[in-house]
């Protein structure tokens, strides 16, 4: 954007547009009636204000858009690392519905570590009945879109994903119009309608990648504890299951672990019939669910 | 300052100015009264708001995380969408060159500004963090819907200033040096009124100026209703995601919007005694109007629920059921008698297509279409997105005080602009007459005529 702007701006480049081709005639009028003369070059004005408006705004636009890439980058304070090297770690979680008995123990985990406010569910235990009639329980944390529909929306580039693939949201920039909470199919995101609790002193983060405490009046979700992650440590809800339901990976390295087993995670997903939320849509989630047999989870 | 009439058909000219400048000089008491106790909602709304800000955030809502838009976003679309119907009116109708728009073209401006200021200020009361706005214009996302409403709102409210400002030009030009006015309004004409002496390169110029205004306005009144949809739309829910959302949103709001300048234009005809000016046959072809468009919603309406509840998705039915049977049944069906049935069938109606009836049915559209901006933001989040209760909501202590004071904010704006401005578009209905005068001159009925009054009906 910010090429064709400054190619633009350039007087030669901008006299070579398609629009002077009726330049020598206008020229040879000119010539002959005097009079006109006044008159082209008011038109000659009018034109050159309009390329030069014209191109204003796009290196406007450009620039404006650099900021925004340049925010997200700046952003991602945790990070020692490069975003090539981020990369190099897609994360992923595979929840075995045949393990989960909806206890709740991975919403409880979650609130205690992200110092939630009373109520607020990053990870929520939905308890449907299935097909045949059979209890299920269905633990959903944000999904990890590949393409996260409230990412798109977000009007102030508030919410993006990072480079190893967690969707955070920098509750220091977030106006609070919840159009993300609009677009998102898996009901993940929440918003700070109260003056949220305080947390220990030294907890305090304003990370994107850990917002604690949480901020009123802009929106919160599920982060995958990416600052856990990028440490080396796993995510709360995945230490707090005791059915051990909920697995955590990486999609680069295809290897996943629940803290207990360690499995291979393409043979995982492949041999045990994984599946994802709502695949229609195509957000790609990187979420899997194992399904039990005869459980009908079509959502 | 007065023109030189060529012709005895515009011997009503001086009536007409003192018509138009009724409100400006001499409002009455009842006006005060009136201004003062909307003044009163305006301030309890403020207040509210105070309070929201001072809470920090949208604690006082009746939003939930799972319901998390209402009211603000269903007033924001309601109120753009009056704006519209304002714009939309007095731009096609001069594009058309309609006889009968002269004495409402001022009215449908002014209304259109008003709704369009105080609907503006709603997806600012909604946020969360309404400090942060800048970061709209610094840090904005390109690809969110949010970002093109504000675009189109700002180009658009600008455009309907310059609609409402370049008719009034002529008119605060040979109004300016009015004994009755008081100094300030003189100054404030003269500033206005940019020179105008109708020369006739001016009056070339001022044509000009206006076509190509009323031309822009339409498209640009489009595009802003459509992309408030696709706040909407354009995200997976079931009962928002539809294709047929954009022109929805823009027939629903021309359609309330035309309404609102009913009520406007029979508000002031009434009590101002502008009878004359403002005449039944600009009120009845208004309702006309009114009717196309209602038949047109009715229309829309029935083919969304249509297509989505006879292939029987379950998410849409749920929705559908919801709406027609259960829990919003007894909004949407007063929608369908307030908003669709009953005003078509007043004016339909010869008996009742009177002053009054149109009043009543242009005052029921504009309360059903809220009803029914409701209705297209609340049950669509109610359902919940994978499993659980549906959500509930009613609008807060806060939010009722937020949305009465801005309707009250609409109506001061108006009684304040025609305080400042002529209510009638003297000019634009000094040339309509001319052009009548000439055409029934050429046909050689003119013969026999006495003065023809402005806005008498002639048919044809």
């Amino acid at each position: 954007m910010c090429r064709i702007a400054r190619a633009r701006d350039h007087p030669v480049m901008a006299g070579s547009g398609h629009e002077d081709s009726a330049a020598p005639i206008d020229k040879t009028e000119a010539e002959a009636r005097p009079p006109d003369q006044h008159e082209l070059s008011r038109r000659a004005f009018v034109k050159a204000a309009g390329l030069l408006g014209a191109s204003g705004m796009l290196a406007a636009g450009g620039l404006i858009g650099v900021t925004s890439l340049v925010r997200i980058a700046a952003a991602d304070d945790l990070a020692s690392a490069s975003p090539e090297e981020l990369a190099q770690r897609q994360w992923a979680f595979v929840i075995d519905l045949r393990r989960c008995d909806g206890c709740g123990d991975c919403t409880k985990g979650c609130q205690k570590m992200h110092h939630l406010p009373e109520g607020q569910e990053w990870i929520k235990v939905y308890n449907l009945t299935g097909a045949g009639g059979q209890p299920i329980a269905l633990p959903v944390l944000c999904q990890m879109c590949e393409r996260p529909p409230c990412v798109q929306v977000c009007p102030v580039v508030a919410t993006y994903k990072v480079p190893d693939g967690v969707i955070v949201v920098d509750q220091n920039i977030c106006i609070g119009c919840r159009m993300c909470m609009a677009a998102c199919p898996y009901g993940v995101r929440v918003f700070n309608w109260q003056v949220p609790p305080q947390v220990p002193a030294g907890e305090e983060s304003t990370s994107p990648l850990f917002n604690s405490p949480q901020r009123q009046g802009t929106v919160g979700k599920c982060d995958s504890c990416a600052h856990r992650l990028r440490e080396g440590g796993f995510p709360a809800c995945v230490t707090s299951c005791s059915m051990e339901a909920i697995y955590v990976g990486d999609l680069v390295a295809d290897v996943a672990t629940n803290g207990v087993d360690t499995v291979v995670l393409s043979d995982f997903l492949r041999t045990n019939d994984a599946f994802r939320l709502k695949e229609e849509l195509g957000t790609q989630p990187r979420v899997y669910y194992i399904a039990g047999h005869g459980q009908d989870l079509d959502f | 300052m007065i023109e030189p009439s060529a012709t005895p058909l515009l011997a009503a000219e001086q009536d007409l100015r003192d018509a138009a400048l009724r409100p400006v000089v001499n409002a009455g008491r009842r006006f005060w009264v009136l201004f003062i106790g909307l003044g009163l909602f305006a301030l309890a709304g403020t207040i509210a708001y105070g309070l929201q800000l001072a809470a920090g955030g949208l604690s006082l809502t009746g939003y939930t995380d799972q319901i998390f838009w209402g009211s603000y976003e269903a007033t924001m679309v309601a109120f753009i969408g009056f704006s519209y119907g304002g714009a939309l009116v007095s731009a096609i109708l001069r594009l058309t060159n309609a006889s009968w728009r002269g004495p409402i073209s001022r009215i449908a401006e002014g209304t259109a500004l008003a709704t369009l200021l105080v609907g503006a200020l709603f997806p600012i009361i909604h946020l969360g963090h309404p400090e942060r706005i800048w970061e709209l214009f610094v840090h904005p996302n390109f690809q969110s819907p949010i970002f093109w409403d504000m675009v189109a709102i700002l180009t658009y409210m600008l455009a309907t200033l310059v609609l409402l400002a370049l008719p009034l030009i002529p008119d605060l030009a040979a109004l300016q040096d009015d004994p009755r006015l008081t100094r300030w309004h003189r100054r404030l004409y003269r500033v206005l009124s940019l020179g105008w002496v109708a020369a006739p390169a001016q009056r070339r110029a001022l044509t000009r100026a206006m076509t190509i205004v009323a031309i822009l306005i339409v498209p640009m009144a489009v595009v802003v209703h459509t992309v408030l949809s696709y706040t909407f739309s354009l995200t997976s829910r079931p009962g928002w995601n539809s294709t047929i959302f954009g022109p929805y949103f823009v027939i629903g709001a021309v359609y309330s919007g035309v309404a609102v300048v009913i009520l406007a234009a029979l508000a002031y005809r009434r009590a101002y005694g502008l009878q004359r000016w403002i005449d039944d046959r600009s009120i009845r072809n208004l309702a006309l109007v009114l009717v196309a468009l209602g038949v047109t919603y009715a229309y829309a309406t029935f083919s969304e629920l249509t297509t989505e509840g006879f292939v029987g998705k379950q998410a849409e039915v749920e929705l559908l059921y919801g709406l027609m049977l259960e829990r919003y049944a007894p909004l949407f069906w007063s929608f369908v008698a307030m908003g669709l049935v009953a005003p078509i069938a007043l004016i339909v109606i010869p008996r009742t297509r009177t002053p009054a009836g149109i009043a009543l049915a242009a005052g029921m559209v504009v309360v059903a279409m809220y009803l029914k901006r409701l209705l297209i933001v609340v049950p669509p989040l109610s359902r919940p997105a994978i499993g659980g209760e549906a959500g509930s909501y009613f609008p807060s202590p806060v939010e009722i005080a937020i949305v009465t004071g801005a309707a009250a904010g609409v109506a001061m704006i108006i009684l304040f602009l025609f305080r400042l401005v002529p209510v009638l578009a003297v000019d634009e209905m000094q040339e309509i007459e001319r052009e009548r005068a000439e055409a029934l001159a050429q046909s050689g009925r003119a013969a026999g005529h006495g003065p023809v009054v402005v806005g008498e009906a002639i048919d044809g």
